[in-house]
């Protein structure tokens, strides 16, 4: 994938103020090289470990990709505004609250389903607004800010959910969704033809009732790659995109040549929101109901696979492309020890073993081909 | 970098054997089962189904993998049975912690043909629309009818029942079958005492001034019963009620002791995890499998088992 982007710059050499590089030089240079490389290993170590278990096979496959794109949502929100500098902890309530945002006027207030969702976008983006501006205006660190909303969110979620719906789930979104074009778009499978198509060609497997293994490709997943791309886009081919890697490397000097650090920052926290928003409106949609306890501890899985990517945790340097497959590292990893039978006990001593090995390989791999120290 | 990348590997060459030799699943001659529990991490009260589930699987020589979200979301939940049909284990055993939730998942991998038992949450009519074999838990009103035979045995004839979760709906189905058993209306007998322990110490003692010819009560947790023991205690009424509690605490098992408790309720979670270990390797060997569902509690804990019971707490009880 570095490949289409890093030839451009080898195709403008032309310009006498650029200075000659080779292809595979600035390939190597490239801040998600080592969490390509991390994921590369990671597979390997899968192919090895988890072979036979059914891991790569159809319906598999579709299950860490569903787990790895949900991930991708969240994590190119934190990629950017860690790139711009600041932190958001408050994606995980977030997705908590967006999910109450859109079950209870549906199911209690008989709003359609499409306002409803268009409500929780709406207030998402509004309580991103309130979290860039409170860290822009009181220079407070953005980590103990939106500290403060992660419990703020999340309470008022149980809160909320309690004076409306007197209960903590609430459930039968789908009754009032599934018509819809909504549902459609958060929660669609794509590709089924071809799906049955490979399915009777023989690629993938067929379930005892005829019908395909995997159905299509979950619309979370699409979301996923949508979203990645045009965050790689803005932040590699746009001004807005330097004005982000401006304001994380020197919010000072960025101000100084012009940069509207604030207004930068501001956006960037509403892409969060917006990323959150994104992650539960297909997980409602998904599964017809929302809960006061989802998402919590997403923040983290953001900011680890951001940083599993190339993201610098001081600002400044970073790739949407890396946080893309850190959250692929990080969702083969949690989904792969499960497939490897590896006892429960010890799940989450292995994530974290497997985590910090794929990010000290990606480390080393970045010094030694960017020749840092 | 030639050498480092030598060592990398070197490294993983050691790592990857240990990863699989405490990694059998996928090579055992016997079946292989995936319990999979919406219980979070920390949540305590799942260690017994998980002894169960090492019991079940050595004394049937099989493997059993207990799987269960860490922060205990139900939507992870569903991507971890997802994630335990792909690997076409010989069989599911599952929770219904959320049906809207989990229905797809666990429906997919029925149509796998993956045989799926559910367990502890969710009732058996949730179990039979999914489509699978049988569900093994405490129905909550037939507990509820369990506990007031038992009252009525001993000649209860009023009662208070202390719900301090109103709002479940289960909780509701406990009092109502306590109060058919007995054939009293449910009526204003069931009080919502909220689950601050000072607030439910005072509502029962409220409502026991108020209604003086009360002889019965049940509480439906540590929650409504440690304050309802606690207000006997001050008030010296020790031995005037029939006191049926749901479930065990440090407090009830000395309530029982002490002859302010008559039962606890217990719904032996250790069947949850041991009996679908069980059947389903009889089902998947002989193809044999028992026409009903099954239940596991209402289980009696009185002053004649409670040292047994004790002795076990955590680990078998």
């Amino acid at each position: 994938m570095a490949n289409s982007e890093t030839s451009v710059p080898a195709a403008r050499s032309s310009d006498e103020r650029l200075r000659r590089q080779s292809i595979l030089r600035s390939m190597l240079s490239r801040p998600e090289l080592g969490a390509v490389a991390g994921a590369i290993l990671v597979f390997i170590f899968f192919a090895v470990t988890a072979r036979g278990t059914g891991m790569f096979a159809a319906d598999g496959v579709m299950n860490w990709v569903t787990v790895a794109g949900q991930l991708t949502i969240i994590a190119t929100g934190a990629a950017l505004l860690m790139i711009g500098g600041e932190f958001d902890l408050s994606v995980g309530s977030m997705i908590g609250f967006a999910g109450m945002m859109i079950a209870i006027p549906t199911v209690y207030f008989g709003v359609p389903i499409a306002l409803s969702v268009l409500f929780a976008f709406c207030g998402a983006l509004l309580i991103g607004f309130l979290n860039g501006v409170i860290v822009v205006r009181t220079r407070l660190p953005s980590f103990i800010v939106t500290l403060a909303s992660l419990y703020i969110l999340r309470g008022m979620t149980i809160a909320l959910s309690i004076l409306f719906a007197n209960r903590t789930i609430v459930s039968g979104v789908k009754n009032f969704a599934d018509d819809s074009f909504v549902s459609w778009l958060f929660a669609g499978k794509a590709f089924r033809g071809f799906f049955i198509w490979l399915a009777e060609a023989g690629v993938i497997g067929t379930l005892p009732n005829g019908q395909p293994a995997v159905q299509g490709i979950p619309a979370v997943v699409l979301w996923a790659f949508a979203i990645a791309a045009v965050g790689h886009i803005v932040l590699t081919r746009t001004r807005f995109g330097n004005w982000i890697f401006a304001s994380g490397g020197d919010a000072n000097a960025a101000r100084n040549v012009g940069v509207p650090v604030a207004r930068v920052k501001i956006t960037l926290f509403m892409v969060t929101a917006f990323c959150a928003t994104v992650y539960a409106t297909c997980q409602v949609m998904e599964f017809g109901s929302a809960a006061a306890d989802r998402g919590v501890l997403k923040e983290f899985e953001a900011i680890i696979a951001a940083v599993i990517g190339g993201c610098l945790l001081t600002g400044g340097y970073g790739s949407v492309i890396g946080a893309f497959f850190g959250a692929l590292i990080f969702g083969v990893v949690q989904m792969g020890i499960l497939f490897t039978g590896a006892p429960n006990d010890w799940f989450q001593v292995f994530l974290g073993l497997m985590l910090l090995t794929a990010v000290l390989f990606n480390s080393v791999i970045r010094r030694r081909a960017t020749g840092e120290r | 970098m030639a050498s480092l990348v030598k060592k990398l590997l070197t490294a993983f060459a050691v790592a990857v054997p240990v990863m699989m030799s405490i990694a059998p699943a996928a090579h055992a001659d016997g079946e292989r089962f995936v319990f999979v529990s919406h219980a979070p991490d920390t949540d305590s009260w799942w260690n017994v189904i998980k002894n169960a589930l090492k019991n079940a699987a050595k004394e049937t020589g099989t493997t059993v993998e207990y799987r269960n979200p860490p922060t205990g979301d139900i939507a992870d939940m569903a991507r971890i049975i997802e994630q335990s049909a792909a690997t076409n284990p010989d069989g599911i055993i599952t929770t219904i912690a959320d049906f809207d939730v989990l229905k797809a998942s666990i429906e997919q991998a029925i149509a796998k043909g993956i045989p799926v038992m559910t367990v502890n949450s969710g009732t058996a009519d949730q179990s039979k629309q999914l489509g699978a074999l049988m569900h093994i838990g405490q129905p909550e009103y037939d507990a509820g009818k369990g506990a007031g035979a038992r009252a009525k045995a001993a000649g209860v004839t009023n009662f208070v029942c202390v719900n301090h979760y109103i709002t479940n709906a289960a909780s509701v189905e406990r009092c109502q079958g306590y109060a058919d058993a007995l054939g009293v209306p449910l009526g204003d007998h069931m009080i919502d005492s909220s689950q601050d322990p000072t607030q439910v110490y005072n509502k029962v003692k409220a409502y026991l001034t108020a209604h003086a010819d009360t002889n019965g009560i049940l509480t439906l947790g540590p929650n409504s019963a440690e304050p309802t023991i606690k207000l006997l205690r001050d008030t010296g009424e020790t031995s005037k009620y029939n006191f049926i509690t749901f479930d065990l605490s440090a407090d009830i098992s000395q309530g029982i002791k002490d002859g302010i408790v008559e039962s606890a309720i217990d719904q032996q979670p250790y069947l949850q995890g041991y009996l679908p270990v069980v059947l389903l390797t009889q089902y998947k060997r002989y193809g044999v499998m028992p026409a009903n569902n099954i239940n596991t509690g209402p289980g009696f804990v009185t002053k004649d088992n409670i040292g047994l019971v004790e002795k076990l707490a955590g680990e078998y009880r």
